[in-house]
């Protein structure tokens, strides 16, 4: 019989895994007690009510059954369909992410250049980076005055420190030699960082649009928490409020499922920017 | 000199050296080099042959002096001065190919694209590289394929000048000698002005017309210009059994094992300096005198032009 490959392998321990998991989940939820063992002194103290307990992972697929198979029905404000509440969160995270890209780089390019620019403005990225992005909110919400565009802004905020610092080092980092070479060809200075400095910069560049990625949609789970509305964090607190526990578990799950792709997504780009020396 | 096709005029670079003071590299060197000609510039690390390559590309200024061509000062990077990085300097993302085509579209920016692949893939096949080998990336090409490619790229943008710093030093003794030999095929092809640093005489002496030996640094100075008194063709399984190749050899070897230490830091007296031309030609010596030891003397024919 012929060995399965390293992947088919993986896989079919992944499988096991899974499977292993929700039996070990859907057991551990004690069942129900039926209503008729109860005595008349548990029905008149309440004690016969179900306890709201985590829900088995049965029914959790059975909500994202009916959750996926119309992702975008939209009943009111408070009962929108998962695809909408995703669409708005993806809305937010891509524009103040594409917003903080059009900063970021540019900058990073300017910093990586010029030692100069590097020791001007790396005071202020040391200290703006490590602050927290959610700590912005009530400044932007109170200069901003929209809680969606604060929400954009704290994606802005948040994404545009790894994308700033990875392209200043990648375009830092580029071989003399491949400066050289653009020189002795007399490319000009928009056509050398074009056609050598970020071909050559690309890799780390797009390392940090996949770190700050990451980092975005993790940051818009609790910033949508907060502004409240629409989106897929508003989404998790809604049903946390209305204590469908069943519907918080399948929006956790959505929200990982849609960071892997995104960041696959980006893993992509990062393969086909790659190069080796 | 000064009317030669590239000249060197009293070219000096100094280094800061830290508390105030200078460490100077060569002191007004001057030298020239004709139209078509092929010189070798030979000397101990350190000496500053790769800071004059620097220099003659444009990617470096001297302290003082200047380097004309074709009578016009030479100031910055030049598509006019080609040059060969020991290194390579290939691009990595882009394929051979392209790596050539790079070049070529910047030196014909008016050349239409098929013009300029079709330009770039007869380079490329000069110097042995066809077919799908073309479009790999240099990571998936040997060291000697990538300089294979790194001297088409130079040759097919036509310089005036081409530049060569140390080109087959990376490489093993047996890639080097075909590559040599292309080189020599497709230099003769051209008659292109070379200009090229080496550490390897067998090499300098098979391919130069001409080979400048530069002194020990600090201080250096371009000493002597050799001339190579072998006819061209040149191969080199033949050169070897030349009367003038160990001669010529010997006398390098003496240069670089002895004089250029005792000549290291010595002033010519003039403010110019100058390299001596040697030139060592037993063909002619001997039709009189057969006799002679072809390595006696090697360098007493030394004449003072």
């Amino acid at each position: 019989m012929d060995r399965l490959s390293t992947n088919q392998r993986a896989a079919i321990l992944s499988f096991i895994i899974l499977i292993a998991g929700l039996l070990i989940w859907e057991a551990a939820i004690p069942g129900q007690k039926a209503a008729t063992e109860l005595t008349e002194y548990e029905r008149l103290t309440g004690g016969g009510a179900p306890k709201a307990g985590v829900p088995p992972p049965s029914q959790v697929m059975q909500k994202a059954w009916e959750q996926l198979s119309n992702p975008f029905y939209d009943a009111g404000p408070n009962d929108k369909g998962i695809g909408i509440q995703i669409a708005y969160s993806l809305y937010r995270v891509l524009t103040g992410y594409f917003l903080a890209a059009l900063v970021a780089i540019p900058i990073g390019f300017l910093i990586g250049m010029s030692p100069v620019a590097y020791k001007a403005l790396n005071p202020f990225i040391q200290v703006l980076r490590p602050i927290s992005p959610l700590a912005w909110m009530p400044l932007a919400l109170f200069i901003i005055q929209d809680s969606n565009a604060s929400a954009i802004f704290v994606i802005f905020i948040c994404s545009i420190w790894p994308m700033l610092i990875n392209t200043a080092f990648g375009v830092a980092g580029v071989r003399s030699d491949w400066v050289n070479v653009a020189r002795t060809h007399e490319l000009g200075a928009l056509k050398t960082a074009l056609t050598v400095i970020l071909p050559a910069a690309a890799p780390t560049i797009v390392t940090g649009m996949r770190i700050s990625i990451g980092i975005a949609w993790l940051v818009i789970v609790a910033a949508e928490m907060l502004v409240g509305g629409t989106g897929i964090g508003y989404y998790v607190w809604n049903e946390w409020n209305n204590l469908d526990l069943t519907s918080v578990i399948f929006s956790i799950l959505m929200i990982g499922v849609v960071g892997m792709a995104l960041d696959a997504a980006f893993g992509r780009l990062q393969r086909a920017v790659a190069y080796a020396e | 000199m000064s009317n030669a096709f590239l000249s060197i005029e009293n070219l000096t670079q100094r280094f800061p050296a830290g508390k105030g003071e200078s460490l100077t590299v060569f002191e007004n060197a001057s030298f020239g080099i004709e139209k078509g000609e092929f010189v070798c510039i030979l000397g101990h690390s350190g000496c500053g042959k790769s800071t004059i390559m620097n220099i003659l590309a444009g990617l470096a200024e001297p302290t003082s002096g200047a380097v004309l061509m074709d009578g016009k000062e030479v100031s910055g990077p030049s598509l006019d001065r080609g040059v060969v990085f020991q290194n390579y300097s290939l691009l990595p993302w882009l394929s051979a190919l392209k790596n050539v085509t790079f070049g070529v579209a910047a030196r014909y920016p008016e050349w239409s694209r098929s013009k300029v692949v079709e330009h770039s893939t007869q380079y490329l096949a000069m110097v042995g590289l066809e077919g799908d080998t073309i479009h790999r990336k240099p990571a998936q090409l040997s060291g000697g394929m990538r300089q294979r490619v790194s001297i088409a790229r130079a040759f097919a943008n036509h310089p005036k000048l081409l530049l060569l710093d140390e080109p087959f030093g990376a490489l093993d003794a047996l890639t080097r000698g075909t590559i040599q030999d292309e080189l020599l095929k497709i230099w003769s092809g051209t008659s292109q002005t070379v200009f090229m640093i080496t550490h390897d005489i067998d090499e300098a002496i098979l391919l130069a017309d001409r080979i400048l030996l530069m002194t020990n640094g600090p201080y250096a100075r371009v000493a002597e210009s050799v001339e190579i008194t072998i006819p061209r063709p040149r191969k080199r399984d033949q050169i070897i059994d030349h009367p003038n190749y160990y001669a010529i050899r010997n006398h390098l070897v003496h240069f670089l094992a002895t004089r250029s230490k005792e000549l290291a830091g010595q002033q010519t007296g003039s403010d110019s300096n100058t390299p001596q031309t040697v030139r060592i030609d037993l063909v002619e010596e001997t039709k009189g005198d057969e006799s002679d030891d072809p390595r006696h003397g090697a360098h007493l024919r030394a004449v003072n032009e």
